[in-house]
């Protein structure tokens, strides 16, 4: 039945803009999907580079008093090796902060006598539910009394303000791919009325011969679905190179704070399924309208 | 079959272009329709092939009040009944045998059998030679009678035909009045609507007279069915050509059951 074509659909013009139409929707629904995706799988992979770590910051001593600083390391250090819930505190090397600098003051420029924190990496126990978990709060309180000016940072600020952005911009994307698929929905609505009209005299021969409504309507969906998946398909492998090509010059630029710009086989998943969903959406839009706009007819 | 109680229509706001219309068509009857051009003769076929809702009162056909049935079987009732457009109606782009093939096919008919059926039909109006060309290329005549093919193809149970001599000449006319005859033997109820006096004097079926939206029928004195007017059409047809213009064109029909189906 599929195979009937008792109206002339290919010749009222929908062909020429629809898939066009569609590609173009279905490409922006990637990008904006693509961007979520690749947003969210960076934030959770630096959420879970630090959690379980904090940060504690010794200011660099005032050159007359630079002979304690040592001793002032170590009572902090003592500190946090008899705290419960402690795995290990280790402070960087010298190197390894002046490597952190460098990249804001350049290779080679940090002078010697740039006063330079001492920073204490702190790995927690891994499992933070076995009683030994840290009150922060006090803990900062008592290395400020070893060592004046100590600050604990256990990135909650960071990560939580990091986490409220992807999340935002996620629903943002998803409200971007929603309003694209109202969009493309409106424009098979525009189509198929259009077909209808075209296609009035042809219709109303159907109906009197005892068409059923869903039999004319299974047409219009079968047309509707081809261009849409035409459409969708060329939009996504619009995308696709887009997204290959971002991901080409994203590459080239190594850096420990952008994210990965990789593709995952789960985002090529949800990009697989636009074009899907588009025309699933043009099919069943047209259906509905046909059906809808034939149930007044007498 | 049909029955029309205290029906009447209007177009939009305009006025009743049908009034008071009371009709009732017993199974197996057959029956002009006449009047001037502009009396209504289409528009009350229009009611009758259920092509629009009348603006008062009620129709049943087949025993189901139109007003009442659910709307999922009008389809059903539809495909019971085969009409010849005044203006044809064709579907320029299908093959004069696709348009004839379609309410075969839509009625589900398998479609082994639809080609067969269908251009042996053709072939008896004459069209055999014009089966995959599109109704732009034919002359009205060829198109009146693809219309013809398309409306008995699939035995209807009511056969409404408007003006369906109009265009072609008196020969091919009767021979065509001779498959309706045919049908009509069959059970098929008939209407024709038709001005031309001639062909209705020619047969002595009952005549629906429509007068400015007034309906009078005639029921004619004598009504011997079509019996004295068989020999006449048979001996045209007989001069006409080289196939057996007698053989029963009701033979190139499709049975009744490879249409029935409800299945769509
Ligand atoms: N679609 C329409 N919209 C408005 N008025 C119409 C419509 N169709 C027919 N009419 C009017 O209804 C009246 C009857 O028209 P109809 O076509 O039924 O007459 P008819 O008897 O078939 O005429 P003819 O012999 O010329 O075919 C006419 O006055 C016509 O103007
Ligand atoms: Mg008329």
């Amino acid at each position: 039945m599929a195979r009937r074509r008792d109206l002339p659909l290919e010749r009222d013009g929908t062909g020429r803009f629809l898939p066009w139409l569609i590609a173009l929707m279905v490409y922006l629904a990637c990008l904006a999907l693509a961007g979520a995706v690749m947003l969210n799988e960076a934030s959770a992979r630096w959420q879970s580079g630090l959690t379980g770590t904090m940060t504690v910051q010794i200011p660099a001593p005032n050159s007359d008093r630079a002979g304690e600083h040592p001793t002032l390391v170590a009572a902090v250090l003592d500190v946090l090796n008899n705290t419960p819930g402690i795995r290990e505190a280790q402070p960087l090397s010298h190197e390894k902060v002046i490597a952190l600098i460098e990249p804001w003051l350049g290779q080679g420029n940090v002078a010697n006598d740039l006063p330079i924190p001492v920073l204490i990496d702190i790995q927690l126990h891994d499992d933070p539910d076995s009683g030994t978990a840290i009150d922060t709060v006090a803990l900062a309180i008592q290395l400020e009394q070893v060592a004046p000016g100590t600050r604990l940072d256990d990135h909650e600020i960071w990560i939580s303000r990091m986490l409220r952005l992807s999340r935002t911009i996620s629903a943002i994307a998803t409200a971007i791919v929603i309003l694209i698929g109202v969009a493309a929905a409106a424009t098979v609505v525009f189509a198929t009325r259009t077909g209808l009209a075209v296609h009035q005299g042809v219709i109303e021969v159907l109906h009197i011969i005892g068409a059923r409504d869903i039999y004319i309507a299974r047409q219009f969906q079968v047309r509707a679905l081809s261009l849409a998946l035409r459409g969708g398909l060329l939009g996504l492998g619009l995308a696709a190179l887009t997204l290959a090509l971002l991901a080409g010059v994203a590459g080239q630029l190594e850096g420990p704070l952008l994210p990965h710009f990789t593709l995952t086989p789960y985002l090529w998943g949800g990009l697989a399924a636009l074009p899907l969903a588009a025309a699933l959406i043009a099919t069943l839009t047209a259906r509905i309208t046909v059906v809808r706009t034939l149930s007044r007819l007498p | 079959m049909l029955r029309f109680q205290n029906v009447g229509l209007r177009y939009g706001l305009g006025p009743e272009v049908l009034r008071d219309v009371n009709l009732h068509l017993a199974p197996g009857s057959f029956h002009f329709l006449t009047g001037p051009s502009g009396a209504g003769k289409s528009s009350l076929l229009k009611l009758m092939y259920l092509g629009l809702h009348p603006s008062r009162g009620n129709i049943s056909m087949f025993n189901q009040d139109i007003a009442t049935i659910d709307q999922a079987e009008l389809p059903g009732l539809r495909r019971r009944v085969g009409v010849v457009f005044q203006n044809f109606r064709l579907l320029d782009h299908l093959s004069t045998l696709d348009n004839v093939a379609l309410p075969l096919r839509i009625a589900g008919a398998k479609e082994g059998t639809v080609r067969e059926h269908v251009a042996e039909l053709l072939s008896w109006v004459g069209l055999g030679n014009h089966l995959d060309v599109h109704p732009p290329t034919l002359s009205d005549g060829e198109k009146q009678r693809v219309a013809i093919a398309r409306a008995v193809i699939g035995r209807p149970s009511l056969l409404l035909a408007d003006e369906p001599t109009g265009s072609v000449d008196l020969e091919q006319g009767l021979r065509i009045m001779h498959l309706f005859e045919q049908l009509n033997k069959i059970g098929t109820t008939v209407v024709i609507a038709t001005h031309d006096r001639g062909l209705i004097k020619r047969f002595s079926h009952p005549v629906l007279k429509l007068e400015r939206g007034k309906l009078k029928i005639n029921r004619r004195l004598g009504q011997h069915k079509s019996a004295q007017d068989k020999p006449e059409s048979s001996k045209d047809a007989q001069n006409n050509g080289p196939e057996d213009l007698r053989a029963d064109p009701l033979k190139q029909i499709s049975t009744g059951d490879a249409v029935d189906g409800s299945s769509s």
